[in-house]
């Protein structure tokens, strides 16, 4: 009997060690991808990444060389676009939840926002497409930038929020005894306040949508060669990596792994710089 | 008794009317403070109201173009859009069928290898695994979430599929390719490749949510299950993972929702062919996959009709499937558990 026990208790333990061991397998296998992705990112994608690639249009069909800097900065135009909708929504809608909605109105709209977060992005692609490309009869820079600005909305109402509510009461109580009104308070002392954990919430929405391929495929478009005008189908990095890894040539493939390893620098930049911002902060605001 | 009564009542009245007064006074004091910016007081929350009902704008409007975009093919083919599988734009004959079959077989294989993998890792990173190397393996965790779709999918054509191909594939194939599933040749795009880059799409999130979903479980009842003689295991087991069942489930249910709607990396490496075949081996193709691949295509109104109501059926299905999850996971009380849905 004794002896029984103790032998369970040994059983137990080793089960409890397995148990460990088998989670942390697991927590590997997650990461792993991660590993793999970025080790053939840097093994394809760095010897094509040159001077050429930073500042020359694509080359025509079957040419060799050529680079991406329209797309590049196609990418940072819509990104311009989309902050200029998705942005002053966002912060704005999320200063209401926390400075002004009852409890039961945040709730609804909290609920409806992060329902939004799930939407596929290939939806919001095919409701611009609906409401401004076949109305204003072609693809367009504005289109792709309205596509990406709606997917931010939610995004930066959630952070906006969040980060308002940590501002103490305190603050505001004393912006108001002193008699400033009410809504300078709120965008002088609380907006001001919490601006560094809005504007995480904007980088981090900014690096979510500045990846996003989907919602670009029809309303952006895509273009070989410079727009000229924001009413013209944009050239886009995520677009441009996409048409090149599915064509049939060898040298596309190389520039779309280029295209993939810089966009990808980017996106993690963009995170790194959050985590400095963020950082020294005990509960993580995103 | 009596006596005392009317002193009594009279000194509550006498406290009442005070307390009226002063309120009275305070509430004149305020409207003599606001008056000077009462109007941009006014103005600045009805300005931030507007923009939060932007969401419920937006919900209305992807709903109402949606149906108007297809309320042609709607009216034409009724229930038929989902129940046959005949794709043929020239002819103009569309079924949804394959489509639906694809999205639900992918999402279903992407669940399969995502779930135990996920909820493992988020047991790991909050009960498990030694205090030091939680941080770094979160902020990874993070780093893969932050990778774009089309990159992953890059990624699936040219190193993921090849391997798949030359290895696990004919490895499956040999001991299981007695069922059907594993049966047929091996092309190398396949309804299983998709389910994989499905899986590595949602692991990052079903794994975080999963983690918050633990975090907020009480330490009351790990120390209830310590004090009991439980292992680590034990105590993770019964008195964690068992208690936080719903949540976990949730939290599943949001990895479903992004499984769905995910396009771009499985565009890339499902084959896109519209059929419905037991093998994980042929190649399918996915409602997400299929806008993303036709819609410019789309010659005549008809096609276009019912691209949008492939669109429809795809915000449709996501809806009610991202209402459940926030449904569970709002029914647990934490706010940091919808926090990192983002």
């Amino acid at each position: 009997m004794h002896l029984k026990r103790a032998d369970n208790h040994t059983w137990r333990k080793i089960k409890s060690t397995l148990a460990s061991g088998i989670a942390f397998v697991s927590a590997l296998l997650v990461i792993a991808p991660l590993g793999l992705v970025f080790f053939h990112l840097l093994v394809n994608g760095a010897g094509s990444v040159n001077w050429d690639f930073f500042t020359k249009l694509p080359a025509p069909v079957g040419a060799l060389g050529g680079g991406m800097v329209n797309a590049i900065v196609g990418s940072l135009e819509l990104l311009a676009l989309a902050g200029a909708i998705g942005i002053p929504i966002g912060v704005l809608g999320g200063v209401y939840l926390a400075e002004y909605g009852s409890a039961r109105i945040n709730s609804v709209l909290r609920f409806l926002a992060d329902v939004l977060n799930g939407i596929p992005s290939i939806t919001w692609g095919v409701v611009v497409y609906g409401l401004v490309v076949l109305r204003f009869k072609g693809f367009s820079a504005y289109a792709g930038g309205l596509a990406l600005g709606l997917i931010m909305i939610p995004l930066i109402l959630r952070t906006t929020e969040e980060v308002v509510l940590l501002v103490p009461n305190g603050y505001r109580e004393a912006a108001l005894a002193l008699g400033v009104s009410r809504w300078k308070t709120i965008v002088h002392i609380v907006m001001k306040t919490a601006s560094k954990g809005i504007i995480t919430g904007i980088l981090l929405a900014l690096a979510r949508v500045g990846g996003e391929t989907a919602p670009l495929l029809f309303t952006a478009f895509g273009n070989r060669f410079w727009n000229h005008s924001l009413s013209q189908p944009i050239a886009a990095l995520p677009l441009q990596i996409f048409t090149y890894a599915i064509s049939p040539y060898d040298d596309w493939h190389r520039q779309a792994w280029a295209g993939a390893l810089v966009l990808v620098t980017g996106v993690f930049c963009v995170n790194v710089l959050v985590r400095i911002l963020t950082r020294g902060r005990t509960a993580s605001v995103v | 008794m009596y006596r005392s009564g009317l002193p009594l009542l009279t000194k509550v009245l006498s406290f009442m009317a005070v307390a009226a007064s002063i309120a009275m006074e305070e509430r004149s004091v305020q409207a003599r403070m606001a008056s000077p910016s009462r109007f941009g007081d006014k103005a600045f929350e009805w300005l931030t109201l507007a923009m939060a009902l932007a969401v419920v704008v937006l919900i209305i409007l992807i709903g109402w173009q949606l149906w108007i975009g297809s309320s042609v093919a709607i009216k034409k083919f009724g229930f038929h859009f989902l129940l046959t599988s005949t794709w043929d734009p020239v002819a103009e004959q569309f079924g949804a069928l394959p489509f639906i079959y694809g999205t639900l077989v992918s999402s279903l294989i992407a669940l399969l290898i995502a779930v135990p993998l996920s909820i493992a890792t988020a047991a790991y990173l909050t009960e498990l695994a030694p205090l030091w190397i939680r941080q770094p393996l979160v902020s990874l965790i993070e780093m893969l979430a932050a990778i774009p779709s089309v990159i992953l999918g890059l990624w699936g054509i040219f190193v993921m599929i090849p391997w798949l191909r030359d290895y696990p594939f004919p490895f499956l194939k040999r001991f299981l390719g007695w069922t059907p599933f594993f049966s047929g040749p091996i092309y190398g795009p396949c309804m299983f490749a998709g389910g994989i880059i499905i899986a590595v799409m949602i692991l990052p999130i079903i794994t975080s949510v999963s983690r918050e979903i633990l975090r907020s479980v009480p330490d009351l009842q790990r120390e209830a299950a310590y004090a009991l003689g439980a292992t680590r295991w034990e105590a993770t087991r019964i008195a964690v993972l068992s208690y936080a069942k719903k949540g976990l489930f949730g939290a599943v249910i949001l990895g479903l929702g992004r499984a769905l709607g995910e396009t771009m990396a499985v565009t890339m490496v499902i084959g896109n062919t519209p059929q419905i075949a037991a093998s994980l081996f042929k190649p399918g193709y996915t409602l997400a996959s299929v806008i993303a691949n036709e819609f410019t295509e789309a010659t005549t109104d008809i096609y276009l009709q019912a691209l949008f109501e492939i669109g429809l059926v795809l915000f449709g299905i996501t809806i009610l499937v991202n209402l459940l999850a926030q449904l569970l996971l709002r029914t647990i009380a934490t706010t940091s558990a919808t926090r990192a849905v983002q």
